[in-house]
């Protein structure tokens, strides 16, 4: 990765934790950077403004969640980070580079809605498709195959084919295929939303384990309130036309959580916060 | 209940039914030149013997429509039996078939109905058993009609140019083999089988290289469908001028006529991975020709098959068409021209059985590949 200036954090809590940083020549460099960042698709019904002024820091180790009505932008924000979507203006760096550059340097691992497994592919050749696109010996290969199958709770399906397998297991399966190059930057859309309740329940917390003993970052699209608070450090609510930053919330919860802390005190004021901030960002809308 | 299946039904009601026919033989003579009274002649035991069988095992079933293995049996092997014998005397006696022999032929392909819906229903716990009566069952109904095809055509005595009878057709096959092997290694072999290999194989090479070059993809796409709206009655004389009288003609014919459905199938193949797919192998920085291999062609086969299962037909119609116009004495098209001329329509029968059977296990072939290649696809996997 190639040496970078960042520009100051936008944010005023990182903007400070920066500056202490740098006194101890221990500078925490975020891993995305957003400054006045807009995109307007241009459709036939006239232009949409989907994305408008977002600023945002996340630092290293961070999980942040994006939440927001549907139409506020936030799965379009996390394509705009994989550079699966274009900005219209404003600027945005990923590991101190242009989106463009970090995905060919395979910077992020990226869950989509879907589990989006090939159907022509058993689970373990599914997990090695980017390890094989990314040329890796055949014995790596299939030492992170087992690590991350292994990690997502999958150990003895690997002959299996995804249409065999339960929604929840296809869409580990494909969590297991976004670590497989072991990225420190894990972009997730939705990857829940088509699940039921428990089996959800069940995966934010494997979700939640994974990014404890992996430390690393990731940047979470979600509908769910209980499922934002649970999993993030930070909490980002957006609302819709245009699709804008309306809150940043910090979640000071114990890193590794339980779903007992649930029904803490804590736990039910940030819920409270993003319901109100959801509320808020909604309001003109009626 | 009486009904506890829809085919045991049919059965209860099938078994009366071919008791009444066998009846018939008692009041109609069974041969023209015979009055009814005859059947009951010492030439006619075999015949006797027929009708009493199958009164014993319709009362018997009506008894026990149920049926054990054993009786089920009885009823397969009178069925058959029966009609083989109703067939061996027909010899002789072309044309002269009467209301008893029809009423014989029915009641005889109505316990054959049975006997099939019998093995249908029957549950066989040994799997390779259960294989074998998967294949018996469509090969009854075939068998059943070629016996209605030989029985209709001498019974009726039908003229042998208008149709001639399986039987005739099976002798004429097996007297001039070296003939229709030579036959179809000229048209099959050759034509049909390298025709098909260069059309398709240039269909999808094409394809690929306009997924490449986009006004390759706005140009030839009108000008391949203008190739592929030739006639080929115009197209074959031309090309037996361009590349002469042997096979080359014939299997340029092939080409012209398979190319295109192979180029629009690959390319709508190509084009059916889906945005989170396509998406994926954006986020892993994948080239091209990556994408290509590990997402969109096999994303592509089961349109490909599509268009190998069309063109397998396509390229036998079109090699036999072609060889009307302009070919070496030599050829299932040229024999099928030149032996109806000639009014030997059991030839021409011959090669369309060869054609037919060819053309089957081609067609075959290629849908097994299918299944081997896209088990995966939620149409095969079902």
């Amino acid at each position: 990765m190639t040496d970078t200036n960042m520009t100051g954090a936008t944010d005023n809590t990182t903007a400070s934790a920066g500056r202490d940083a740098q006194d101890h020549a221990d500078i925490v460099q975020p891993v995305i950077t957003t400054k006045d960042l807009s995109l307007t698709f241009q459709t036939n019904d006239g232009p949409v403004h989907a994305l408008s002024g977002i600023d945002i820091d996340v630092n290293p180790g961070e999980f942040v969640s994006l939440i927001g009505p549907s139409g506020c932008g936030k799965t379009t924000l996390l394509r705009v980070i994989a550079d699966l979507e274009q900005p219209t203006s404003g600027s945005i760096e990923v590991n101190g580079v242009s989106p463009d550059a970090a995905r060919k340097a395979r910077a992020y691992g990226y869950v989509f809605q879907a589990a989006a497994l090939y159907p022509w592919r058993t689970i373990e050749k599914n997990v090695a498709l980017p390890l094989e696109i990314m040329g890796l010996s055949h014995a790596e290969k299939k030492e992170r195959i087992a690590r991350n199958l292994e990690l997502v709770n999958l150990t003895g399906f690997e002959r299996k084919y995804p249409w065999q397998l339960s929604g929840g297991m296809q869409q580990r399966a494909s969590i297991a295929r976004a670590l497989a190059f072991d990225p420190a930057l894990l972009l997730m859309d939705e990857p829940f939303g088509a699940l039921d309740e428990i089996v959800r329940d069940h995966l934010n917390d494997q979700l939640n384990k994974l990014w404890h003993k992996t430390s690393k970052t990731v940047v979470f699209v979600t509908h769910s309130i209980p499922e934002a608070v649970y999993l993030s450090t930070k909490i980002i609510v957006m609302s819709p036309r245009p699709g804008k930053i309306y809150d940043v919330i910090d979640c000071k919860l114990p890193r590794e959580r339980t779903l007992e802390m649930r029904e803490s005190k804590e736990f039910l004021d940030v819920a409270l916060r993003v319901r109100e901030g959801l509320r808020a960002g909604h309001s003109y809308d009626e | 209940m009486i009904l506890s299946s829809p085919l045991v039904g049919a059965s209860r009601l099938l078994i009366p039914l071919a008791l009444l026919a066998a009846l018939t033989s008692l009041v109609f003579p069974v041969f023209q030149t015979e009055t009814n009274i005859q059947i009951l002649v010492w030439t006619h035991v075999p015949l006797l013997t027929l009708f009493l069988l199958i009164v014993a095992t319709a009362i018997l079933q009506w008894q026990n429509y149920r049926g054990s293995a054993g009786a089920d049996l009885m009823v397969g092997v009178l069925a058959h039996g029966g009609v083989g014998l109703l067939i061996w005397m027909l010899d002789g006696r072309a044309g002269e078939a009467s209301g008893g022999f029809w009423g014989l032929l029915i009641a005889c392909w109505l316990l054959a109905w049975v006997f099939v819906d019998r093995l249908a229903s029957r549950d066989f716990e040994n799997h390779n058993v259960q294989k074998l009566i998967n294949i018996v069952i469509p090969v009854i109904f075939g068998a059943w009609l070629l016996i209605v095809w030989e029985c209709m055509t001498r019974g009726l005595g039908v003229p042998r140019i208008l149709l001639p009878p399986p039987s005739e057709i099976g002798v004429r096959f097996s007297d001039s083999t070296s003939i229709l092997w030579a036959d179809f290694k000229q048209t099959f072999l050759h034509a049909v089988l390298i025709g098909y290999a260069m059309g398709c194989g240039s269909g999808f090479a094409v394809a690929i290289l306009a997924d490449r070059v986009p006004f390759l993809r706005r140009g030839l796409l009108p000008i391949g469908n203008v190739v592929s709206a030739l006639p080929i009655i115009g197209v074959a004389p031309i090309m037996v001028m361009w590349f002469g009288f042997d096979w080359h003609s014939k299997a340029a014919v092939v080409v012209i006529m398979t190319f295109f459905p192979m180029l629009v199938n690959t390319m709508t193949g190509l084009d059916c991975a889906g945005r989170m797919q396509r998406d994926l192998m954006q986020t892993y920085g994948a080239s091209r020709w990556q994408t290509l291999f590990k997402l969109r062609l096999p994303e592509a086969l089961p349109f490909i098959f599509n268009a190998l299962k069309i063109n397998s037909t396509l390229a036998l119609i079109g090699a036999i068409v072609a060889e009307f116009f302009g070919t070496p004495t030599v050829g299932m098209g040229f024999r099928i021209s030149t032996e109806v001329g000639r009014l030997n329509v059991d030839m021409v029968w011959a090669e369309i059985a060869v054609a037919a059977l060819a053309g089957s296990l081609f067609y075959a072939l290629v849908a097994f590949l299918e299944k081997v290649f896209t088990f995966w696809h939620p149409s095969i996997r079902g």
